[in-house]
């Protein structure tokens, strides 16, 4: 860590009086195994490391900013950065709200999100719980015919963001992962499903959990059909249930607030949403598999909440934009590696779990669907309209038991409407990868579309 | 310094000498692998956005590493490294030679003579004046406000990237390209009574910035300000199955989407496509010919060579509805003892290559498109499609119409908001039933296993017999 930092100290005292710099610096070590019919079908190590740098220079008009970013910490790789990104100044539109982070007080919470069993673990243990994970899936129902993919992953990193501004920020992080997706068959169409588990060392992942996933999810939707249409209550499993609640917070990203571009925008204090929904974004909570100490600009990450039992109360703001709502970062910059610049965005959404099991919930909804997979959510949700329109696959709820398995359907609303039409929230909260947890929730007045 | 002699002194400097890799690659086999290769790469990006008629910001990006794979019977070992050194890729090359246990037999490699390739460019995005590309940008806001008093935010975006790579391997392969590319988009968001719609419009090829004219950008720009314009009258979509028109163009990702990624041969060989097994078999409509062609010069899948240092080709996959082939690559091929057909593709030197597409595309019919129109009584007409997902074990597939109308009696009557389509390929591929001779190509980005590459999709206006419409109507 010392070299890096002393890295993005040399190019900060570079800056010239005019100049403000912004340094973030990373460097990680990848190790990835996937297994096939019992051996190594790849096994890829990477050491990478890179550098992303902002340089703005003040004008009466407003501050302008350009970027640059290079894949390697070699002296010339970072001197061209350097040059680009002061290069790239000059063309940007002055802006009375371009501003980098400063120290606002907020004390960083202390987390450990580093496991040194990442480095240590031998790598054969990794090929080993690889392999052990496509053997469990193969040899745990005659129906699977195939594992299409077993995979071990994880890394360690660390990275630094320095900033003329006084922001001094560096972190260390780990994370393991296994996934793996079983195709099953017994005589008629092929089903598949997938499974997973997530941690911050490889001791803390469940081959058994991610396998029996796989297996249950591919087994169960063999024979599905495509129904008939119609409207009704879906009750979205906590993978699913996670993809939404990650859309939702999209909708509250400052940045897309200010841009007008959210469905939210102007209507902080309203009710947007069932009394039982209350979603917070917190990356302090370190059952967060995102769990993050700071922010992409170098803030101390805190708890936020968005809606609080069906109200509005606040979005999430990097510096930018909410200067330019006239508020103060709330330490929610999210950035995508060295080469992006920050955003606002959520990075550990949670919805208050609620004191419903999921066998309860479909007794309570009673006949309905259940939605296991989604289909196009990049093509079919519109955050700016709220427009919803998914694939799903999943199972038929009748008479408060799941029933028989459906694929080729859609299920349609709005987001607003979904929101309002939020039945139970399970108490079942599973810990993802991605910027979401999730529980099962139920949802009333969807339109199914199928056959 | 002229722009030709800075492209040329461009070229002539090599990413690693000849006898660099011939080592790499004898260390790389040292443990007894089976196949060796060494992947260089040295890529520069820039990107510009102008929101709301502001220069938010420039950004430039550099890239430079290579990869090294060995494989050892059906095993992959693979290493990546930014470190350009001899002493870098042989330690990449040790790491990934570890899959291999056997004895250390030196095996000298010998590189045939390099084949060399660049994207004809007549203007390299990287001479283009930063301010001449901001100009374009504004020109695009100023266009697309003009088309219409609703246009209430304009995003534009700029971006162009120049990709070098060398790959050696031990079968003696030695090739070098250099790519060409250059990408623009526009998002208009129309506000009304009814909220707010958005429109889209990419333009994007394997060319240099000459493909951007003030006459190209300007169209898109108001074709993205009508589109979001008319969606403001849009009713929400219907629910269920009905005939659908797709009109020609982004159409093409359907066949992208239902049957290309099927059809790759990774997904072959591992029996995890519905495609698996059924060569020579009728699995489409007799009117449904379909192609992978790589050589489609300037069109954003195109590639002279692809990233194993095959030549790009075109490869029918279907033919009059009867399934010919898969698409390649080089290890999948060499299982199979073929050759690749050109399809071993990779996101950057950290990837490992495998098989994808490049332009895929319906081949036109002979119908006329107000012809196929006038006589569906009653579907729904897609003017553009969004992105698209497949399961390609089951073939279920889902895509979304980002601008789409009624057809009633036989015309194009009411806009609908927007929705996904869902079907699944082998039965959509049966239902094609009316193809158009007004064949065009849409630009688009592919994602497969946490990998991005360019591709292309294309065909004519067609119908489908009838596809499930995911709307709440």
């Amino acid at each position: 860590m010392s070299d890096l930092l002393e890295l993005a100290e040399r190019i900060l005292s570079s800056a010239t009086a005019r100049e403000q710099v912004e340094v973030y610096v990373s460097r990680g070590t990848d190790t990835e195994v996937r297994a096939y019919d019992g051996a190594v079908e790849n096994l890829s190590t990477a050491v990478s490391s890179g550098i992303g740098i902002r340089v703005l220079v003040d004008g009466a008009a407003g501050a302008q900013v350009g970027t640059a970013w290079a894949g390697s910490l070699d002296e010339d790789a970072v001197a061209g950065a350097l040059r680009d990104a002061r290069d790239n100044v000059r063309f940007a539109t002055p802006d009375e709200y371009v501003a980098l982070a400063r120290p606002d007080g907020v004390a960083p919470v202390s987390l450990d999100l580093s496991g040194d069993a990442v480095t240590s673990t031998p790598l054969h243990e990794k090929i080993a719980m690889a392999i052990e994970l496509e053997r469990m899936v193969r040899s745990s129902d005659r129906r699977i015919r195939q594992v299409e993919s077993a995979d071990y992953s994880d890394y360690v990193a660390e990275a630094a963001i320095l900033s003329s501004t006084g922001i001094r920020a560096s972190y260390a992080r780990s994370g393991a992962y296994l996934s793996v997706e079983a195709i099953a068959n017994d005589g008629g169409d092929d089903q598949t499903g997938w499974g997973l588990s997530t941690g911050r060392a490889p001791s803390d992942l469940d081959l058994h959990r991610a396998a029996n996933d796989a297996v249950t999810r591919a087994t169960r939707m063999l024979g599905a059909v495509k129904p008939a249409s119609m409207k009704c209550t879906a009750v979205f499993d906590p993978r699913t249930a996670a993809t939404l609640f990650a859309i939702i917070g999209g909708a509250c990203s400052g940045e897309a607030v200010v841009r007008g571009r959210s469905f939210f925008t102007g209507r902080i204090g309203e009710t947007v949403a069932s009394p039982l929904f209350t979603l917070l974004d917190d990356p302090t909570d370190p059952r967060h598999f995102s769990a993050s100490v700071f922010d992409g600009e170098g803030l101390a990450c805190r708890r936020n909440v968005l809606i609080e039992n069906g109200q509005l109360r606040s979005f999430v703001y990097d510096t930018v934009s909410a200067r330019r709502a006239g508020t103060s970062s709330t330490g929610s910059a999210v950035r995508g590696g060295i080469a992006g610049s920050p955003s606002a965005g959520c990075r550990a959404l949670q919805l208050a779990p609620g004191d419903l099991d999921q066998a309860e919930i479909f007794r309570r909804v009673g006949n309905g669907v259940f939605v296991e997979s989604l289909m196009g959510v990049h093509s079919g949700v519109n955050p700016v309209s709220g427009d919803f329109s998914v694939g799903v696959t999943g199972l038929i709820i009748r008479d408060g038991q799941l029933a028989e398995p459906i694929r080729e359907v859609t299920v349609a609303s709005t987001l607003q409407r979904m929101l309002l039409g939020v039945l139970h929230v399970g108490r079942d909260v599973e810990w993802l990868a991605g910027s979401a947890a999730g529980q099962t929730v139920a949802i009333e007045g969807i339109a199914l579309s199928g056959s | 310094m002229p722009w030709s002699f800075r492209y040329a002194l461009l070229m002539n400097s090599t990413l690693v000498e000849r006898d660099v890799l011939e080592r790499v690659l004898r260390e790389a086999m040292g443990h007894g692998g089976d196949f060796a290769e060494v992947f260089v790469e040295d890529r520069s990006t820039s990107s510009a956005t102008l929101d709301q008629r502001r220069v938010e910001e420039l950004s430039s990006g550099r890239d430079r590493g290579a990869g090294v794979r060995v494989v050892v019977g059906d095993t992959t070992g693979f290493a990546h490294t930014a470190d350009l050194s001899e002493r870098g890729l042989l330690r990449a090359a040790q790491a990934a030679a570890s899959v291999a246990r056997g004895g250390g037999g030196v095996r000298a490699v010998a590189l045939d003579t390099l084949v060399e390739r660049r994207t004809r460019v007549a203007t390299m995005p990287g001479d283009v004046d930063k301010a001449r590309k901001i100009e374009l940008l504004v020109h695009a806001d100023d266009v697309a406000r003009s088309t219409g008093a609703a246009i209430s935010q304009v995003q534009v975006a700029l971006g162009d990237s120049t990709r070098r790579f060398v790959v050696a391997n031990s079968e003696g392969v030695y090739a070098a390209d250099h790519q060409v590319r250059t990408r623009f988009n526009i998002s208009c968001i129309a506000t009304g009574d009814t909220g707010m719609q958005t429109g889209y419009r990419p333009i994007a090829g394997t060319r240099g910035f000459e493909m951007l004219s003030p006459e190209a950008v300007g169209e898109a720009a108001s074709g993205a300000a009508r589109q979001a314009i008319t969606k403001l009258d849009a009713r929400p979509a219907p629910s269920g199955d009905l005939p659908v028109v797709l009109a020609g163009g982004s159409g093409g990702i359907l066949f992208h989407e239902a049957c290309g990624h099927g059809l790759e041969a990774d997904a072959i060989l591992k029996r995890s496509s519905v495609y698996a097994g059924r060569l020579g078999q009728q699995v489409a409509s007799p009117l449904v010919t379909l192609v992978d062609d790589g050589t489609v010069e300037g069109e954003w899948g195109y590639l002279a060579l692809d990233d194993e240092g095959r030549p790009g080709s075109r490869n029918v996959l279907i033919e009059n509805g009867v399934l010919t082939d898969y698409m390649w690559d080089h290890l999948r091929a060499r299982k199979e003892g073929r050759v690749s057909s050109g399809n071993g593709r990779r996101q950057s030197y950290q990837h490992l290559p495998m098989v994808r597409m490049t332009n895929t595309y319906l081949l036109e019919g002979d119908a006329d498109a107000e012809e196929i129109i006038a006589q569906t009584p009653r579907g729904v007409y897609v003017a553009q499609l969004g992105g698209g997902q497949v399961n390609t074990a089951t073939g279920d597939f889902v895509f979304g119409m980002t601008a789409a109308f009624m057809i009633e009696n036989g015309r194009i009557t009411t806009p609908l908001r927007d929705c996904n389509l869902i079907g699944n390929g082998p039965d959509v591929l049966q239902r094609v039933d009316a193809v158009a001779s007004d064949f065009s190509m849409t630009p688009g980005t592919c994602g497969k296993d946490g990998q991005s590459v360019p591709v292309g999709t294309g065909q004519a206006t067609m119908r489908l017999t009838g596809v499930t419409i995911g709307g709440a109507a």
